[in-house]
């Protein structure tokens, strides 16, 4: 059995009396008080989240821009030192590899991939083999960073009072760097929660310090149980439900993160194909009349045949309403079709809608 | 600690039966609704639905996970707690004040092989 792995801040989880549990390979805190109140501190002032089990993976040398570009669906030629795109890595079938931010470093030549943890081995596996014969040089750098997210309407101002950063000059997919008790942070204007935030890159002994600071300003530790929710109700996907080797972006909704009019990459053809031809499954929102909560792996259904499947679903803790994403046949796709959602034994009706079901609150 | 109610019968699965007036009374300990967290929504039966001993007859969700609720008995559900539709959080505040179904048990003896007070609790211990 594979040991699971420790994020630098796992002792200071544990003294917190967090659930623990594993998640992509690593022992994870699931939540320290109970989701619904971590979840509503990100929605209404901020909240922190150890995310330091994310992959990084530097890209760098004279071939470094070419070869990401190549393995990357976004275009990296139009990205600005300081600045991030998120796009995936494809299979040449056109199934997801991963999906990732690109970093554009300041030093020229140089991209940080930050990829899911649960990826990050065969996502090295992969980017090297693709680099072979390439002039860059590919490191895996995830055992060198920590990473916080601090998310919420709040972080602008708590970043600047209490680590002493400020950070107001950044927009949303930008970053730079910053210091914090000596060392250097990555300081990025990102997140995965629908809301305004940062994430924070730094050495394992500097993360601790951010978290230490932070938690005794009062920020809420928030676990990786709302970071699911709250991700889910700002309709951003997540690898394994919503994206996976047998998905394409196309499908998944994503297909202006894969740029056609840019230069050969791997998975390109089969994504214009698919495109060209239309997919035969879409994702979409499904919202229930119900409280019944519709999970991952429910059938959806018409008629009382199977015309698709949940990847996930909860009862909106910011709009009470129990919704889902699904994958249905795309005749099924419009929004305001009546579909059943199956949940144990009975069938629940729902309404086909858009797929977030909060309106992010990005800083442009 | 969980707080284990006297007077009560439990099964290995965390449902606890009283028997009051020759139906069964089910809801959840306090050991099951701590696991689960905070429920945000109760599955139940229909009345006159029937279930079978050791077969699920509905769920008991968290914001995160669906736990199944298992019959401890077999019958006729005669009753369903229906401010648990609204009030799901009961099942947190008071396991034991706050029933999920009555059921008309079509055999009373199943009700033998349940633990009382005394043995649930060295069940927990046993578990931990």
């Amino acid at each position: 059995m594979e040991t699971l792995k420790k994020t630098c801040l796992y002792d200071r989880h544990i003294a917190a009396g967090a659930q623990m549990s594993p998640f992509g390979g690593f022992m994870m805190p699931i939540q320290y008080s109970d989701i619904a109140s971590e979840h509503n501190a990100v929605r209404h002032s901020c909240g922190m989240f150890d995310v330091s089990h994310m992959g990084e993976i530097r890209v760098s040398g004279p071939g470094a821009e070419d070869f990401v570009n190549y393995i990357f669906t976004n275009d990296v030629t139009m990205l600005q030192p300081g600045h991030i795109q998120y796009g995936m890595m494809l299979y040449p079938e056109g199934g997801v590899v991963d999906d990732l931010l690109v970093y554009r470093m300041p030093e020229p030549g140089v991209f940080l991939l930050v990829v899911n943890a649960s990826n990050t081995d065969k996502d090295l596996d992969w980017i090297c083999r693709a680099a072979d014969g390439r002039d860059v040089k590919v490191e895996n750098l995830s055992c060198d960073y920590g990473q916080i997210a601090l998310q919420g309407p709040d972080s602008e101002k708590v970043a600047a009072e209490v680590l002493g950063m400020d950070l107001s000059d950044l927009v949303f997919y930008t970053f730079k760097y910053a210091g914090y008790a000596g060392g250097q942070v990555i300081a990025s204007r990102s997140g995965y929660t629908g809301e305004d935030g940062f994430e924070f890159y730094a050495s394992p002994e500097v993360t601790c310090r951010i978290w230490d600071a932070l938690l005794a300003a009062g920020v809420t530790p928030c676990g990786l149980g709302c970071r699911d929710t709250l991700r889910f109700e700002a309709g951003l996907p997540l690898y394994g439900h919503e994206l996976g080797q047998d998905i394409s972006p196309v499908e998944a909704g994503l297909g202006m993160f894969v740029k056609l009019d840019k230069p050969d990459f791997i998975g390109k053809a089969a994504t214009a194909r698919l495109r060209e031809e239309g997919p035969e499954r879409k994702l979409v929102g499904i919202e229930l009349q119900d409280k019944a909560i519709p999970r991952a792996g429910y059938p959806v259904l018409s008629d009382g045949e199977v015309i698709g499947e949940v990847t996930t679903g909860y009862n909106s803790i910011s709009t009470g309403r129990s919704v889902c994403m699904a994958f249905v046949r795309t005749s099924f796709s419009a929004p305001g079709t009546a579909v059943d959602v199956r949940i144990r034994k009975r069938t629940f009706p729902g309404i086909v809608c858009k797929k977030r079901f909060y309106d992010k609150k990005y800083k442009k | 600690m969980s707080k284990i109610e006297e007077g009560l019968l439990y099964s290995e699965s965390h449902e606890w039966v009283k028997v009051e007036d020759g139906k069964a009374v089910i809801g959840i300990s306090d050991f099951a609704q701590k696991s689960m967290g905070n429920i945000v929504y109760v599955d139940m039966p229909d009345e006159d639905d029937d279930i079978a001993r050791n077969e699920d007859f509905g769920a008991v969700e968290s914001v995160k996970a669906a736990s199944d609720l298992i019959a401890p008995v077999s019958g006729t559900v005669t009753d369903r707690n229906e401010v648990l539709e609204d009030e799901p959080g009961l099942l947190n505040e008071d396991p034991y004040a706050n029933w999920i179904i009555k059921v008309e048990m079509s055999d009373p003896s199943e009700t033998e092989s349940l633990m009382d007070a005394a043995a649930y609790k060295a069940f927990l211990d046993s578990q931990e």
